[in-house]
């Protein structure tokens, strides 16, 4: 199979449905000539010009209330919001508008609407560059939520999230642009809401997603050589979330833990942990184990930041004490 | 004259309606009948008026927490509005919006909202989608002059201009900010000045008057349906209620009395009802009989909304999102 990279996959999703869909357009802050933030992009505005491809001001909540004033009015748009931190200038028309206006109307209006968001530390971005904000869109009921880890889950779950007439946040991991994989030629799309487990083990279920889950998988493969069989699940979408297979996972392995680089207080290893207890506690033989960055804001030095984010090391240390 | 006398006729009529609605709304609320916030929109109802009547049935409207004067201006059905506001099943959000949270996407209603200004790009995006699909519809965002001072507005204002969209921005400004006065809030004394920082057209009109509100809205629909891009047109106007129904004597400590009693003698109802008196266009009967048939219309919309049924409980589960596959 080919291999291409996380982010020409992207691209990849969006130019075939804007082939197929002329209600669909792009906006977002140099999203245009210039290609993108980290080139994530790269060859829209070439094929689709000014009308479809839209630069716009650096105005995130009109980005994201333009976006969805077309939506409901006949449109497709995917709305880009450059840096995750900058949900922060667009939280009312996201969380008040885009996540209500379906249900608070009583269901008489479709929002088919993508907002892409590149997000992502360890770019020694600092505190207002770096952070992983997922928990809270995950508390605003009428989000989903996308996390896609691989070049192969991008262009699916970018697919089917552009096809859907429900407003959907994909999440992508700056890191993982450049990143390469295996992706299928042709048509396919990737189901919202189903994980996948990405390598199967006895001994542990390790829950992750975007760049962390590739930290766990390291872990895994390097745990294998001692003769620890780790189940790493790649949850790929945090709304709705999959709890079958987390459930019938941890009913094997009778011990879970949940990685992230969000920071661990009110973060998304509390949700899945707590539904874990919730559904599976008979089987549990440990705690349910959240291992997530520290509850600081992001620091620059590299030293800090490295300190502060899971780390292999730290990751397969705390796998260790769970055995 | 030189407007037709069946659509002047109209024109008052729908004042009436918006006034006689809110005063239901008033009483049904202060009976404990009606749960929750009620915002209303007495005094202010020349500006609606005056600019929906401009608008064809397919253009959009972005309305605000006040918003029931433009819905029932837009054509919206009174019954289906009166249910929602007593939560019954069958009002226009099967009453999970209320008095705030009002729509009706076949009447061009993008919907009445609750935070101030947030309506402002949602309408700039409905003009976009408006000039992407070639339609040559308008979009109106109604706001405040509270809504005037939020981001929102120069974010939405901007882009609208750049982009050149079908957009009509009309601020009614009714000079306070819940409770603050616009001359403690805003640094210029017409929000109408603000069309200079975006290079549209900005309009100053007395929102009393309801014909000067028409207008000036005119001139900004044929703008927007020419593709030459947005206006702003300012009314200035005042609420004859407190911001909420319940302020109470309240309202007396950011107003006076004798403030509040001069601008209940320039009722955009009354002197419009003047005009087209002594016009010859209306007369006492025919005054007596839009009143009795409002009334009519109002006291069937609240047997409609009274014998309703309210939703389950369970109903409150329902439409989260479109399932899969329904659309």
């Amino acid at each position: 199979m080919r291999q291409i990279t996380y982010g020409e996959a992207a691209i990849e999703a969006i130019t075939e449905e804007m082939e197929k869909d002329k209600g669909i357009f792009y906006m977002g802050e140099d999203v245009g000539r210039f290609g993108g933030g980290y080139g994530n992009t790269k060859g829209l505005w070439e094929k689709f010009g000014d009308e479809r491809v839209r630069d716009t001001p650096m105005a995130e909540a009109a980005i994201i209330g333009f976006a969805l004033g077309a939506a409901v009015t006949g449109m497709r748009p995917i709305a880009e919001i450059m840096f995750c931190d900058l949900l922060c200038l667009a939280m009312d028309q996201i969380v008040n508008q885009v996540a209500k206006i379906h249900y608070m109307f009583g269901g008489k209006v479709k929002v088919p609407l993508v907002i892409r968001v590149p997000f992502g530390g360890l770019r020694r971005a600092a505190a207002q560059h770096s952070q992983h904000l997922e928990a809270w869109f995950l508390h605003t009921p009428g989000l989903k939520i996308v996390v896609p880890s691989t070049p192969r889950d991008v262009k699916g779950l970018l697919k089917s999230a552009i096809r859907e007439d429900n407003p959907i946040m994909c999440l992508e991991h700056i890191l993982l642009y450049q990143r390469k994989g295996k992706v299928p030629e042709g048509n396919y799309t990737t189901p919202i809401g189903k994980a996948e487990v990405k390598r199967e083990g006895k001994d542990i279920t390790v829950i992750s997603y975007s760049l962390m889950l590739h930290r766990c998988l390291s872990v895994a493969e390097k745990l294998s050589k001692e003769g620890i069989e780790v189940e790493v699940i790649d949850v790929r979408s945090l709304y709705p979330l999959d709890m079958e297979t987390i459930a019938a996972s941890v009913k094997k392995t009778n011990k879970v833990a949940i990685v992230h680089q969000a920071s661990l207080t009110g973060g998304v290893g509390a949700e899945v942990g707590m539904r874990i207890t919730e559904t599976v506690f008979d089987y549990l033989d440990a705690p349910v184990k959240r291992i997530a960055a520290q509850d600081v804001p992001v620091p620059f030095s590299p030293i800090l930041e490295d300190f502060v984010v899971p780390t292999e090391g730290r990751i397969e240390g705390q796998i260790k004490r769970m055995l | 004259m030189e407007l037709d006398k069946q659509f002047l006729l109209g024109i008052y009529e729908k004042m009436v309606r918006i006034r006689k609605f809110e005063l239901k709304v008033e009483e049904l609320h202060t009976q404990s009948i009606l749960p929750g916030l009620k915002h209303l929109y007495i005094g202010e109802e020349a500006v609606a008026v005056g600019v929906t009547s401009c608008l064809r049935d397919d253009d959009y409207i972005g309305s605000t927490h006040r918003g029931h004067g433009h819905l029932i201006a837009k054509g919206g059905d009174m019954k289906l509005m009166m249910a929602e506001l007593y939560g019954k099943k069958t009002g226009y959000c099967k009453g999970k919006g209320g008095s705030m949270h009002i729509a009706d996407f076949n009447l061009g209603i993008l919907g009445a909202n609750g935070i101030v200004a947030a309506n402002i790009p949602i309408v700039g995006g409905a003009a976009l989608s408006i000039k992407m699909r070639g339609t040559n519809q308008v979009a109106v965002s109604f706001f405040g002059d509270g809504g005037a001072n939020e981001g929102l507005f120069h974010e939405g204002a901007n882009l609208a201009s750049v982009w050149k969209l079908p957009a009509i921005f009309v601020c009614e400004n009714n000079q306070y900010a819940i409770s603050t006065s616009q001359l403690k809030a805003t640094a210029i004394p017409d929000i109408a000045q603000r069309a200079k920082a975006y290079d549209i057209p900005g309009h100053l009109v007395d929102g009393m008057d309801v014909l000067a509100v028409y207008n000036a809205a005119k001139k900004a629909v044929k703008r927007a349906r020419e593709g030459e891009g947005p206006s702003l047109i300012e009314c200035k106007t005042y609420r004859f209620r407190g911001h909420y129904v319940g302020e109470g004597s309240r309202t007396f400590t950011y107003r006076s009395k004798t403030d509040l009693k001069k601008w209940q003698e320039r009722c955009p109802i009354t002197r419009f009802g003047d005009i087209l008196l002594r016009e010859g266009f209306l007369t006492d009967d025919v005054i007596d009989d839009i009143n009795r048939k409002i009334d009519e219309k109002i006291d069937e919309a609240v047997r409609f909304a009274d014998e309703s049924p309210y939703p389950a409980p369970e109903n409150a589960l329902e439409d989260l999102f479109v399932e899969e596959g329904t659309s």
